[in-house]
């Protein structure tokens, strides 16, 4: 009997479906409803018990809280703030602190990484043998051990404000953070930034040109060269066609605290050098494992065709290794980005650290915990689409 | 004729001094070229300039373990290791009674060596589930006691080192089942199982813990009926089984796709069932190849534990915090993280020597 149901697996019989448990279409279709129906039910059982709950606590539902005042203070905001706004408000200035210090962190860690990775696979041993051990401490650390290590290091090991170290003039280090001069207000600096718009976009035009020739006549040009000139160039002459200004705002003392310049709290500081430094490990392990993935051969080829050295390394080896260490590195962008969320733990006003405030002051627990993982998951989403996208942009094109 | 031709040969000569021995090793590895001679001078001097004073604080003006903290801060340029001394029984257990600290002191024996029976291959049977078991009973008789004349000791006393092991091993143990589901629903031909799977795993690795040991801590309480509640660190459990899970299932969903799709179909061809043919056929194999991934989950998951300090659990970190907070000690951070950061990095470390290690052995057999 067993064999000659399992003979009929995998072929229904004309006519449709079958109503018995041998048939896979039919089989697949009752396990499915079983298991949506069991997630419902343990869904249904959940938000039964939270409505319970809620109305025997008499706490009200919805976010129509987000419109009240908040009335507490935050350390550094990116937009006007104070206690007197929204909470909406303080949330939107947690997620401008969360994307401060995730895309300031997210470069830095690649630039750290990436010549640590390098330095990794270096012909010089001393350089090897320091750049594996760096790796191979950091990453064995719990991050949140670090920040604390980085924030305990400002805000008890610096001296306190009167005391400031003055390493180089005009910069102070305390436990308030590092306070540095900054330039005095001036209009040839939006004039700079207009500038270095436009020279953006004039570099991207000469590139595309320059690809366009090359593919058309052979002749190469220096694009790149001319892209840095412009970039590098047009900023400077605009500085100096607005008559060149040196003034700066250097910060002074004055009572208990610094004014003028600007300034770097120490829970700035501790959250992106600890996510930065950790994350660097990581990015490190990612190029190296990329870098070695091209064959040398790939390198051998390329010199017998005659491509000199910088053209080897751009149109032959980097392609190809970047193609190993997109996908891995996406997720340590991911990891940096959730890893902020840390900075609860030592003060930053992340954007869970407000969400945090909010649901103790509110009893908004529901909502408050939503806002921050529906924060994060389009967070996340925007960098796997990014990141998809360019990774599709340098697969390998098969034939 | 022979007279030309010399029949016993000259002694070796020996090879030129650059090309052998210490010299040449320094040419080729340190100064190959002009810019790595630069290089290497340059990180000379860097050491030359961060090492002395960094072992001049840790060892040569160090206090040593039977400093006190006035003494300490008379002479704060060495490490003051008596603050370790008076503060580890804390840092490791937290405040389990003083009298009974004997008890997590044999947790943490029992489950290293768990652990590391576990690397051996050997034992990699069925019946060392059994072993486990068993283990992890002992464990629970000894930290709650309350059986055998052992005192009874509430979970709310628990800390340092063993808590930081119990949430990443219980976790990673009750989690494991779970992610195979969740991996195969992933894996599966029902689209409305595969959906689910999906949304929860992508949903749980798209936030960070913290927001899922807050959902534990707030929300929780109102999910269950009324009168029902659980503890802070039964709360915490739940949250990190639920974050380990979605991790894992993505570490065995890579095994599975690293089975040839020929197995599948020889097991079909079988006429073997699709649960006979996961347990006999593609788990076994899948599970091999996803154990390196699966140790470097658990190596994170380890390090994660430490985010239970945010919900006032107090594990390694916790206490270690606790203690600096103490008014007469003070400020010695540097000893307490160092001190700290070492037993992390020992059990972190080893474990990815261990899984690189295995890596290479499950390759073996795949080269030929």
């Amino acid at each position: 009997m067993a064999t000659e149901t399992r003979t009929t697996q995998g072929a229904p019989p004309p006519g449709g479906i079958s109503f018995s448990l041998s048939d896979p279409t039919f089989r697949a279709i009752v396990y499915q409803i079983l298991v949506v129906g069991a997630v419902v039910l343990v869904g249904w059982f959940l938000i039964s018990n939270t409505l319970d709950n809620l109305a025997r606590r008499s706490i009200a539902t919805g976010y129509d809280f987000l419109g009240r005042e908040a009335a507490f203070g935050i350390g550094e905001s990116l937009i006007d703030y104070s206690p007197k706004d929204s909470y909406g408000r303080a949330f939107l200035v947690g997620v401008l602190n969360t994307l401060k210090v995730s895309i300031i962190g997210v470069l830095l860690a690649t630039i750290i990484g990436t010549v640590i990775g390098v330095a990794r696979l270096s012909s010089n041993w001393l350089i090897a043998k320091l750049a594996s051990t760096y790796v191979e401490i950091i990453r064995n650390i719990p991050p949140l051990l670090q920040l604390f290590f980085w924030y305990a290091l400002v805000s008890d090991g610096l001296p306190p404000v009167r005391q400031a170290l003055n390493p180089i003039p005009g910069v102070f280090l305390s436990q308030r953070g590092l306070r540095v001069p900054t330039p005095a207000p001036d209009p040839v600096w939006a004039n700079m930034g207009i500038a270095l718009l436009v020279a953006i976009v004039a570099a991207w035009g000469v590139s595309r040109w320059a690809r366009a020739r090359q593919a058309r006549t052979g002749q190469p040009f220096p694009a790149g060269w001319t892209g840095l000139g412009l970039i590098v160039g047009l900023p400077v002459l605009t500085w100096l066609a607005g008559g060149a200004p040196l003034a700066m705002d250097v910060p002074k003392l004055t009572g208990f605290n610094f004014t003028g310049g600007a300034a770097i709290s120490p829970e700035f500081f501790a959250i992106l050098t600890g996510l930065t430094l950790y994350t660097a490990a990581f990015i490190a392990e990612v190029v190296r494992s990329g870098i070695k993935a091209v064959n040398w051969g790939q390198t051998e080829a390329a010199r017998a065709l005659g491509l000199p050295g910088s053209p080897t390394l751009r149109l032959v080896i980097l392609p190809q290794a970047l193609r190993v260490i997109v996908p891995p590195l996406t997720s340590q962008y991911l990891n940096l980005t959730k890893n902020s969320s840390l900075a609860l733990a030592i003060g930053y006003p992340d954007l869970v650290s407000i969400a945090n405030t909010t649901l103790n002051q509110t009893g908004q627990a529901i909502e408050g915990v939503t806002m921050i993982m529906g924060t994060y998951l389009v967070i996340s989403l925007s960098i796997s689409i990014f990141m998809n996208w360019y990774n599709k942009r340098i697969a390998l094109v098969e034939r | 004729m022979t007279d030309n031709v010399q029949s016993v040969g000259l002694p070796d000569e020996r090879p030129p001094a650059n090309t052998v021995g210490p010299i040449a090793w320094l040419r080729n590895n340190l100064f190959n070229s002009w810019y790595n001679a630069i290089l290497t001078v340059l990180v000379l001097g860097l050491l030359a300039s961060a090492i002395p004073p960094f072992a001049n604080w840790l060892l040569i003006r160090a206090h040593g373990f039977d400093a006190t903290s006035t003494v300490c801060r008379q002479d704060a340029g060495g490490a003051c290791w008596g603050f370790i001394s008076e503060k580890l029984r804390f840092i490791m257990f937290g405040m389990f009674p003083w009298d009974e600290q004997w008890r997590p002191l044999v947790t943490i024996g029992v489950f290293i060596a768990l652990l590391v029976a576990s690397c051996d291959r050997r034992f990699w049977k069925p019946w060392f589930g059994l072993v486990w078991a068993a283990g992890l009973a002992l464990v629970a008789i000894l930290m709650w006691g309350g059986v055998f004349g052992l005192t009874y000791v509430e979970n709310t006393l628990w800390g340092g080192l063993p808590l930081t092991i119990i949430l990443s091993v219980i976790g990673l143990a009750v989690a494991f089942p779970v992610s195979i589901l969740l991996a195969l629903g992933r894996r599966s031909n029902m689209p409305a199982v595969k959906v689910l799977c999906v949304t929860y795993i992508e949903l749980i690795r798209g936030v960070p813990l913290i927001s899922l040991l807050f959902m534990a801590s707030v929300m929780l309480p109102l999910f269950l009926p009324n009168g029902v509640s659980i503890d802070k660190l039964l709360r915490a459990q739940i949250a990190f089984i639920m974050f380990a899970a979605a991790y894992m299932a993505e570490a065995i969903r890579g095994g599975l796709q690293a089975i040839p799709k020929g197995q599948y179909e020889a097991a079909d061809g079988l006429g073997l069932g699709y649960w006979q043919k996961m347990r006999k056929i593609i788990l076994p194999q899948a599970l091999a190849v996803a154990i390196p991934p699966l140790v470097n989950t658990f190596i994170s998951f380890f390090k994660d534990t430490s985010l239970v300090i945010i919900i006032g659990l107090y594990d390694l970190l916790g206490t270690a915090k606790a203690a600096l907070s103490d008014p007469s000690w003070r400020g010695f951070y540097r000893e307490a993280y160092l001190f700290i950061g070492v037993i992390y990095w020992i059990f972190c470390f080893s474990m990815s020597k261990y899984s690189q290690k295995l890596e290479r052995d499950l390759n073996r057999g795949h080269r030929r």
